[in-house]
């Protein structure tokens, strides 16, 4: 009886230590993944680097037909034209307004929207929440002119309301929401109930803070979108003066008397801080993007 | 193996059976008015803002927008022209052909994908960040750098094309090639989300089935074919579902790439773009109107047929 069970053992042991021994051969094999990662991750990173070396550089440089790898002198004072000769400042108050407006606006109304569809009882509610979903499967062309029309009459043209409006409002974020309430235990609402509490005491300390993790997905997804946001601007904002910065980068495109240098400058700045906030919250934005599947 | 759209799994059993009566009708008639605090901003908001709109962008594609504003009846003539117009099939095809180099793109994310989660791989959330970074960078911003890696004069791609004895086209002021340079883009910001993706779905393949196919001597592009890929299937077809639906949206790029007045945009341009230039440049609104409403039977046909098809390659056990 001892003897098969060690045979056995034995066998198991082997078959062990192959799994073990290949294992180690996959190991001494990640130099090929590494190469072809390195490669490829090179090739993602280069025009990002390409345009930090631009900014540096002379207009001259930029355009030498043979590229220029390294200025022969760094230019910094490239980012500071970009000051004097863009409305670069008053874009930025721009786009940091909008995205601030917006993203706070939907934390606030897609919560309690998303709250009270997963766990309110009311007229309608069902009929209502379909409604409102079914804007997720409608192209933003469809309201686009409409929402033109709106923010016009309202006056609103070449005005922050007229960009920051619709996008206060979002059917994604509701339902986000609505999903991480639906999937929280029922009994700790009840016990608040019992003790008490309104509904608004028992959303705001109990189910809010729970539903932490689903917020900054919301946050996150808002700040990227809004930020970096193109068509509804360009068309609300007329005014150089009145666009945020991707509306004010794509018109500076087709005028030929900016130089190369001072654009790379300004466009790398307009990206920078949710490039600066992807590289710091990384795992979260990553993780938050997967799960929620959509912007 | 069902894919994992969103965080929801299931939904909360209502209550236990005692506390059934207290969480019906009473406690219907407890949240009394409060439903309404919490849920009447954002409908309001919803309703104005995208009900309303998209109702009434149904309506103005029936009518024919005078000079000076005002919109009259016209009937089906909006959908009519529509059909008629060149211009409408050029956009067609430029956003088919976008979208088709776009979609190049997923096989090659499921096979990055599958390296960056080698398990015990070193610097593997430094890859994640570098092959992510595009997608979260401004792309107004990455086009502008863009158009001088491939500047026809001065690029450093037709640089590198004249290494190899290769004279590089003009690429953004030739009708053809300003199309691949966008789709390029397209395809180099979108790669990041997709391996992404991808990777969340690696990650429900239990690694049990990976020791035993290696027990049964299965080298691993074998198990890249034979177990990777099949338990892949519901990841890909969403990313499919979501590459393409975005690619239908063409705009940004082409518009900050290649510029807005740039003399090849009639020949390059997306369905967006043609409706962005009908709707704001040409004030043709109506008319926008109409554009907006054939993408939108588009991405609604594609989508309906994608997930036909879906039936036949995507392992839903």
């Amino acid at each position: 009886m001892t003897s098969t069970a060690t045979g056995i053992s034995a066998v198991r042991n082997r078959a062990l230590v192959r799994t073990k021994r290949s294992r180690g051969r996959r190991g001494g094999s990640h130099v090929l993944v590494h190469i072809v990662l390195g490669l490829g991750g090179l090739l993602m990173a280069f025009p990002f680097i390409w345009q930090i070396i631009m900014s540096l550089s002379t207009n001259a440089e930029v355009q030498s037909v043979v590229p220029t790898f390294w200025p022969a002198q760094l230019q910094w004072q490239n980012y500071a034209a970009v000051f004097d000769r863009l409305p670069f400042l008053s874009q930025l108050g721009t786009s940091v307004l909008v995205t601030t407006i917006r993203t706070l606006a939907q934390i606030i109304l897609c919560t309690m929207a998303g709250y009270a569809f997963a766990r309110m009882r009311f007229f309608g509610r069902t009929v209502l929440l379909a409604i409102v979903l079914s804007i997720l499967l409608v192209p933003s062309q469809v309201y686009l002119i409409s929402q033109y029309q709106i923010v016009q009459s309202f006056g609103w043209l070449n005005t922050l309301m007229g960009i920051v409006a619709p996008g206060l409002f979002s059917a994604f974020g509701t339902f986000l929401m609505r999903t991480a309430f639906l999937n929280m235990p029922a009994e700790l609402e009840e016990a608040a109930r019992i003790d008490g509490a309104s509904p608004l005491q028992t959303f705001w300390s109990i189910m809010l803070p729970l539903a932490r993790p689903s917020i900054s997905v919301l946050a996150i997804t808002t700040v990227l979108w809004s930020w970096n946001e193109l068509l509804w601007p360009l068309v609300v904002s007329t005014y150089a003066n009145a666009m945020p910065l991707s509306a004010g980068l794509a018109t500076l495109a087709s005028d030929v008397t900016v130089n190369y240098p001072v654009l790379m400058a300004a466009s790398l700045m307009a990206m920078a801080p949710v490039l600066i906030m992807f590289i710091a919250l990384q795992r979260r934005v990553i993780d938050g993007l997967a799960s929620s599947g959509l912007k | 193996m069902t894919i994992k759209l969103s965080p929801s799994r299931s939904v909360p059993s209502i209550a236990a059976p005692g506390t059934r009566s207290r969480r019906g009708g009473a406690a219907a008639r407890r949240d009394g008015i409060w439903p309404w605090v919490f849920v009447l901003p954002l409908l309001a908001g919803v309703g104005l803002f995208y009900i309303w709109p998209i109702l009434q962008t149904a309506y103005f594609s029936f009518t024919t927008w005078g000079v000076f504003g005002g919109a009259t009846w016209s009937g089906l003539n909006n959908y009519l022209r529509l059909l008629a117009d060149p211009q409408l099939y050029t956009a067609l095809a430029n956003t088919l052909i976008y979208t088709g180099i776009v979609l190049l793109g997923v096989p090659l994310a499921v096979w990055l994908a599958s390296l960056i989660n080698t398990p015990g791989l070193r610097f593997a959330s430094f890859y994640r960040v570098l092959f992510f970074l595009p997608y979260v960078a401004m792309p107004t911003a990455v086009a502008l750098v863009w158009r001088i890696i491939f500047n026809g004069d001065f690029g450093i791609l037709n640089h590198a094309l004249s290494i190899f004895g290769i004279r590089g086209p003009f690429w953004i002021s030739t009708p053809g090639f300003a199309l691949v340079a966008v789709a390029v883009v397209g395809l180099w910001s979108s790669l990041g989300f997709a391996m992404i993706i991808l990777g969340a779905g690696l990650k429900n393949i239990p690694p049990e089935l990976y020791e035993a196919s290696e027990l049964d001597g299965a080298s691993r592009a074998r198990q890249f074919r034979s177990v990777t890929v099949p338990l892949l299937t519901p990841s890909i077809f969403f990313v499919l579902i979501i590459t393409i639906i975005s690619s239908f949206q063409l705009f940004d790029l082409l518009y900050a790439l290649l510029g807005s007045k740039n003399p090849v945009m009639p020949k390059t341009m997306s369905l967006v773009f043609y409706f962005y230039s009908q709707g704001f440049v040409s004030n043709d609104k109506g008319y926008a109107a109409a554009i907006a409403m054939f993408i939108f039977l588009l991405i609604g046909i594609v989508t309906v047929w994608q997930f036909r098809l879906q039936r036949r390659w995507v392992n839903n056990d």
